[in-house]
């Protein structure tokens, strides 16, 4: 009746008629193999035959297509473009995609119609192995347990342990030159150079000199903002001067370039809004943070960092693209939605001689993500800085 | 084993006695062996191993296939990738960003996508490849949890198909970083974000994985050397462990006529399952291919360079870090203030709890069922989840947790295109996936028993044959027949369950269990849990209730028939019985 | 095959004469003169043609404005306080061409967020409107066509400004719009509109007046010149040929996973299912063999 009783072992020697008593229904055993309309019907397997070796000739096509295409279509500053589409991208896609698509399913196809297709029975052996064998192994690890006589000589085992150990060390303190220590970094921003007392040689003489007051820069534009060029309802992305202007604030070009640049950025960048004066209701104690209507808060997101400038001008509700958090911007920044734990630190704000906008100073707590050591009871740590 | 003739001569005109090919193919071997003793290594594992054939089989190859070209294109793209975060004028071929600064990796990774003939194509294959890699190993998991196949003896092949589950997510979070994009450094942001909220330790994680303060100029180089030379390793390691378990173990198959736990049936490795397993590759392979070349992904010429001031609207991670990114988008504003330290539970819960819990529980299922069950046998049938309620309810929890926060992580997304508010949608969430797997877990439970009834009506009534009789009184029935043997055999071929009583181990004992209180307690919530898993399930009948069943029903149609053929109506749908 | 053509990547239709360039800025410069004496607000001495347009423009308003926006623009508050329709004094003719230009103006429907859709003025009724907006209040005027629009630059020039363009653009506008121009998700059902497609002018006119709650990016916050760059770069962005293949609408990773999902895993399992299908059978007997 099965094939499968040319196979192997008495593979159904289970089941086959015979009734376990609890069991309703007897297992039948392998049904009957019936043949595919190929294995009985030359004209078909001749079809099918030719059916597989055109797939695999279209998927030679298609390699050579490949070729062709990579040959043919430019890319760089002048790509070739079809239907709008970058021309070498489609064309070496869809012509490796044919060529390896049509052998794959060639065969596979070969596979379902034309290789023998009779199941065949495989007996399974549990996982354990062989009792004889189990005993002899764990006889073998008995004598060589024994050998090392760890048992009676708890002083190596100890000993052995304690050493084992500390080279736990080494292991964590080579890792120590991964980075540098955090400090207080993540409590400053570079807004803080503004206004710092600095020493600085001239014609000879050591004089002590302050650095002028950080103006606000408009971001990827680079220039000052006069308070007066703004407008209510106004919002401007916006970092410190000293990253397009470095000298005026006696800091090397090095400073604000590569690596320390991303890291100013990552926690200077600053958000302004001017808004009807009347709409603002100041914290306590940051009533003459403001320039006119003018605030200014940090843009980074105090829940993971993402940068934030989704403001709705009529509500001066800022929303982060990351997770949502939403801000009070005329309200010292307060949370009114989202994930985010506390509010956006606020930079004091005010204009210099010439009516361009300046910080007051650094901001008065961390900008950024909450941290472990982040100390609620220090925010405003860089009072009068 | 099987003689090859066998097979052949069933092959149709292609006959049995070899070719010139099979001759030269023959000194080959015979070459090979000499040196090497390969037909001694068949014995421990056949040429003509049998693989059981199932869709559903093919599942953990689409992912292991999706690693061979993960492999193969990020080799293409290590040759042309630079990773470097050295700041450089950009001065290639893209005109809207030159002159830009920006990265050595975000420069070279334009280069491979405008100067390098097909190079876009391979970025946009290996992530795509990337992407499907995790899809199809969470489809494997899912299959082999829903159909009973982590059972003894399997159960150490399911960890670590858990564990290269995240290996692979991690893998596919750094090398969403490698570019230098200004989505993959908003992804690093956040992730640094995470790090800080650790307790104790954050802030010196972050300082030294970042090489001093965010973002540094260390995290390329070492997301490049753990994304192409650490995780991959380990990943080949594991995968290569998980193949030969499977060999080892031989596969699990669906039970049938002549399908029994001692034995596995189906086409052998050597030709067919060499073929369509060969095949697949060509296949996965080329469908990949195909998304690469239609498909953009991940346009990294739109987002410029990584600029910690920029961001851009849907700014997302990749599908498999969409749900903790989900939950970090719906946890209310928690974060503790106390001893000079701060708890960011806003991060600390859906990020630093949530995935690992997640893994966890998803580790110990197994272990959690073998310990309710008490079963310790070696199972190689696999269950239809109808069969195992209330383990595919629990899935069915987990899979609505799992899909309520991934949708969760699409939400700016969701409220644009469907016109709803970000905080309704948010709101909705915060109870949506607490409320959401409980009720998951209920209906699925019931759902499942309902099928089993199903199941069980079909064994012992027969099947709706949809064909109508009214008797002659005027009463409608539908007429079922018996189904096939085969498929009566199918259904009943499944594990009678027993509920597990805690009083009944202490009275075989004839005194309390021993162990004390604990073991107490933990016997009655097993004997709870027990009774939760296997109470309600429908138990396939004895063979003396199948048989009353089927007497029953014979003589039924019987008597419908006799009725039909004495009445009035002798043109009824059953006229040619 | 007609399809395939060079790019757009370097923009031929900018590549002209450094003279084309000079002579178009003569000429911007000319009607910037021009349709300054005619639009400009403040114009004390506005000429007949002025006073008809706005006296036509009134009329268009009364009977398609004022219902939400009051007789003389000055507003409609609703029983509870809050606007009806808001006061349009100070809001200047380039909100006017803007929102009607567009299409929002006159809403559908009282709402929050007024969509863009299709436009029933015609041109010279919007000129109309404006000119009337316009004689109310301040508020920036229609800009002309010098100050939006990149063609009118040379090809060098267009260079520079599409790279400084895309920057500010990044800096400023992703946010809320995407970097695609595909718009996003805004508080409480609000949203970011998609810019793709827009008209040079009316994206100049956004920034300048802030629609909806979209926030002002005036003279003094974005200069006249980036203003244009920022739209250069959205042209690069529409005309460029999408490189890798279709582009899912541009939303970033969540249209990715959906096409892995469905495409590529779909793709695969439809594969992966017919493969281990089982065949056709047949009670056929091969001929004389077997049995």
């Amino acid at each position: 009746m099965t094939d499968s009783h040319d196979s192997i072992e008495p593979a159904d020697s289970h089941g086959h008629g015979e009734l376990v008593p609890d069991e309703p229904i007897a297992n039948p055993g392998l049904p009957a193999h019936e043949p595919r309309p190929t294995d009985v019907d030359p004209a078909k397997e001749k079809r099918a035959e030719i059916q597989v070796a055109v797939l695999f000739a279209l998927s030679g096509i298609c390699s050579v297509l490949f070729v062709v295409s990579y040959f043919t279509f430019d890319v760089g500053d002048n790509w070739h473009v079809v239907g709008g589409l970058g021309a070498s991208t489609v064309a070496l896609g869809s012509t490796l995609a044919g060529a390896l698509l049509f052998v794959g399913v060639g065969i596979t196809h070969w596979a379902r119609k034309l290789m023998g297709d009779h199941e065949i029975v495989e007996m399974r052996h549990p996982a354990y192995s062989e009792e004889s064998d189990r005993q002899r192994a764990l006889e073998d690890i008995k004598v060589g347990f024994e050998e090392t006589g760890i048992a009676r000589r708890p002083l190596i085992v100890f000993s052995g342990v304690g050493a084992l150990g500390l080279l736990g060390l080494p292991a964590v303190v080579y890792l120590r030159d991964l980075g540098t220590l955090p400090g207080d970094k993540l409590e400053h921003t570079i807004w803080g150079q503004g206004g710092r007392k600095i020493t600085i040689v001239e014609d000879g003489e050591e004089k002590e000199i302050t650095v002028p007051k950080m103006r606000i820069s408009r971001d990827a534009i680079g220039t000052p903002i006069l308070a007066s060029d703004l407008e209510i309802g106004d919002l401007v992305n916006a970092q410190p001067e000293v990253l397009f202007n470095p000298t005026r604030y006696y800091m090397e070009h090095a400073d604000v370039e590569g690596a320390e640049l991303q890291t100013h950025k990552s926690k200077a960048s600053l958000i302004l809004l001017r808004m009807e004066p009347g709409d603002i209701k100041p914290g306590k104690g940051r009533e003459d943070w403001d320039v006119n209507g003018i605030v200014a808060y940090s843009k980074i997101c105090t829940h993971v960092g993402c940068p934030i400038s989704l403001n709705e001008r009529t509500t001066h509700h800022l929303l982060c693209p990351c997770h949502q958090s939403t801000f009070d911007m005329a309200d010292s920044g307060r949370v009114i939605f989202g994930p985010a734990g506390r509010p956006l630190p606020q930079l004091p704000i005010e204009v210099d001689e010439q009516g361009y906008l300046v910080a007051q100073s650094d901001f008065t707590e961390p900008v950024g993500p909450s941290y472990w050591e982040r100390d609620y009871e220090r925010d405003r740590f860089a009072e009068g800085d | 084993m099987m003689k090859s003739a066998d097979v052949a001569s069933t092959n149709g005109t292609e006959p049995a006695t070899p070719k010139k090919g099979a001759k030269t193919a023959g000194v080959v071997a015979t070459w090979a062996d000499d040196r090497l003793g390969l037909a001694k290594a068949t014995k421990g594992m056949s040429l003509r191993k049998v693989f059981p054939d199932h869709w559903s089989f093919m599942l953990g190859e689409i992912a292991l296939w999706s690693f061979v070209v993960l492999l193969l294109t990020g080799v293409f793209l290590t040759l042309f990738f630079d990773p470097s975060m050295a700041e450089v004028q950009y001065n290639g071929s893209y005109d809207p960003l030159r002159g830009v600064h920006m990265s050595r990796a975000m420069a070279s990774t334009l280069e491979i996508s405008f100067d390098v003939r097909g190079g876009l194509l391979m970025r946009q294959m290996h992530h795509w490849a990337a992407m499907i890699f995790i899809a199809a190993m969470m489809i494997h998991l899912l299959r082999v949890y829903l159909t009973g196949a982590f059972r003894k003896p399997r159960e150490i092949n399911w960890i670590i198909g858990c564990t290269l589950l995240l290996l692979g997510t991690i893998e596919g979070f750094t090398g969403y970083s490698l570019p230098d994009d200004l989505l993959s450094g908003t992804g690093v942001r956040a992730a640094d974000g995470f790090m800080k909220a650790s307790p104790v330790i954050g802030t010196y994680m972050s300082f030294f994985l970042f090489g001093g303060e965010f973002p540094g100029d260390q995290i390329i180089p070492r997301f490049y050397a753990i994304h192409i030379l650490l995780i991959p390793g380990i990943l080949l390691a594991l995968i290569t462990f998980h193949l030969i378990l499977v060999v080892y173990h031989k596969h699990t198959q669906w039970p049938g006529p002549g399908k029994t736990e001692e034995n596995v049936v189906g086409p052998p490795l050597m030709p067919i399952y060499m073929a369509k397993a060969g095949g697949f590759f060509f296949i996965v392979f080329g469908m990949t291919a195909l998304l690469g070349g239609l498909f953009t992904l991940n346009p990294v010429w739109k987002f410029g360079p990584y600029d910690p001031s920029k961001v851009t609207a849907g700014s997302q991670p990749d599908w498999y870090m969409g749900w903790p990114d989900g939950l970090l988008r719906i946890i209310p504003p928690w974060e503790t203030h106390i001893w000079g330290v701060t708890f960011s539970w806003n991060i600390i819960l859906p990020i630093l709890v949530m995935p690992p819990l997640m893994l966890t529980v998803l580790i110990v299922l197994p272990f959690i069922e073998s310990w309710i069950t008490g079963d310790k046998r070696e199972h190689h049938l696999l269950q239809r989840p109808r069969n195992a309620p209330t383990r595919t309810a629990v899935m069915a929890a987990l899979i609505t947790f799992y899909g309520l926060s991934w949708a969760a992580g699409g939400n700016d997304i969701i409220a644009i295109k469907m016109h709803l508010s970000i905080n309704q949608i948010t709101y909705f969430l915060r109870g949506a996936v607490i409320i959401g797997p409980i009720l998951a877990f209920i209906i699925t439970r019931r759902w499942c028993i309902s099928l089993q009834r199903h199941d069980e009506g079909k064994l012992l009534h027969g099947y709706e044959t949809g064909v109508i009789v009214r008797s002659p009184d005027g009463g409608y029935a539908e007429k079922h027949l018996p189904i096939s043997e085969a498929a009566a055999y199918t259904l009943t071929a499944r594990d009678r369950e027993e509920v597990y009583s805690s009083n009944g181990a202490a009275d075989e004992a004839g005194v309390a269990a021993p162990g004390g209180k604990k073991a107490e307690i933990a016997n009655k919530v097993r004997g709870k849990l027990s009774e939760l898993m296997y109470a309600d399930n429908v138990q396939k009948p004895t063979a003396e209730e199948l048989h009353d069943a089927q007497h029953h029903a014979d003589h039924e149609l019987h008597e419908l028939e006799n009725q039909i053929a004495s009445g009035p109506n002798q043109h009824g749908p059953t006229s040619d019985h | 095959m007609r399809l395939l053509n060079r790019s757009a990547g370097r923009l031929s239709r900018h590549r002209r004469g450094p003279i084309a360039g000079l002579v178009v800025l003569l000429l911007g410069l000319l009607m910037t003169g021009g349709l300054y004496a005619v639009f400009a607000p403040a114009q004390a001495d506005s000429t007949d043609s002025q006073e008809e347009l706005v006296k036509d423009g009134r009329e268009l308003f009364l009977v398609g404005c004022a219902f939400c926006h009051g007789q003389n623009g000055e507003g409609v508050l609703t029983q509870d306080g809050t606007q009806y329709g808001p006061a349009l004094t100070d809001v200047g003719a380039a909100a006017v061409d803007f929102q009607v230009g567009t299409g929002r103006m006159p809403m559908a429907t009282p709402g929050s967020q007024a969509p863009r859709k299709e436009v029933v003025y015609t041109d010279a009724e919007i000129a109309a409107l404006s000119a009337y907006v316009a004689s109310l209040g301040t508020g920036p005027a229609i800009p002309d066509a010098e100050l939006y629009d990149p063609d009118t630059l040379s090809s060098e020039e267009y260079d520079e400004y599409v790279v400084r363009g895309g920057q500010i653009f990044l800096a400023n506008c992703t946010a809320c719009h995407n970097f695609e121009g595909s718009g996003g998700a805004m508080p409480r059902g609000g949203y970011a509109p998609k810019i793709r497609g827009v008209d040079p002018k009316h994206i100049y006119e956004a920034m300048l007046t802030g629609p909806q709650s979209m926030d002002t990016f005036s003279d003094g916050n974005i200069p006249p010149d980036d203003k244009k760059a920022v739209i250069a770069y959205l042209n690069t962005l529409e005309e460029q040929p999408s490189y890798g293949g279709f582009t899912l609408g541009g939303l970033g990773p969540v249209s990715e996973g959906m096409i892995a999902w469905f495409v590529g895993m779909g793709g695969m399992l439809a594969f992966a299912i017919w493969g281990a299908s089982h065949t056709t059978r047949t009670s056929r007997k091969k001929d004389g063999a077997d049995a």
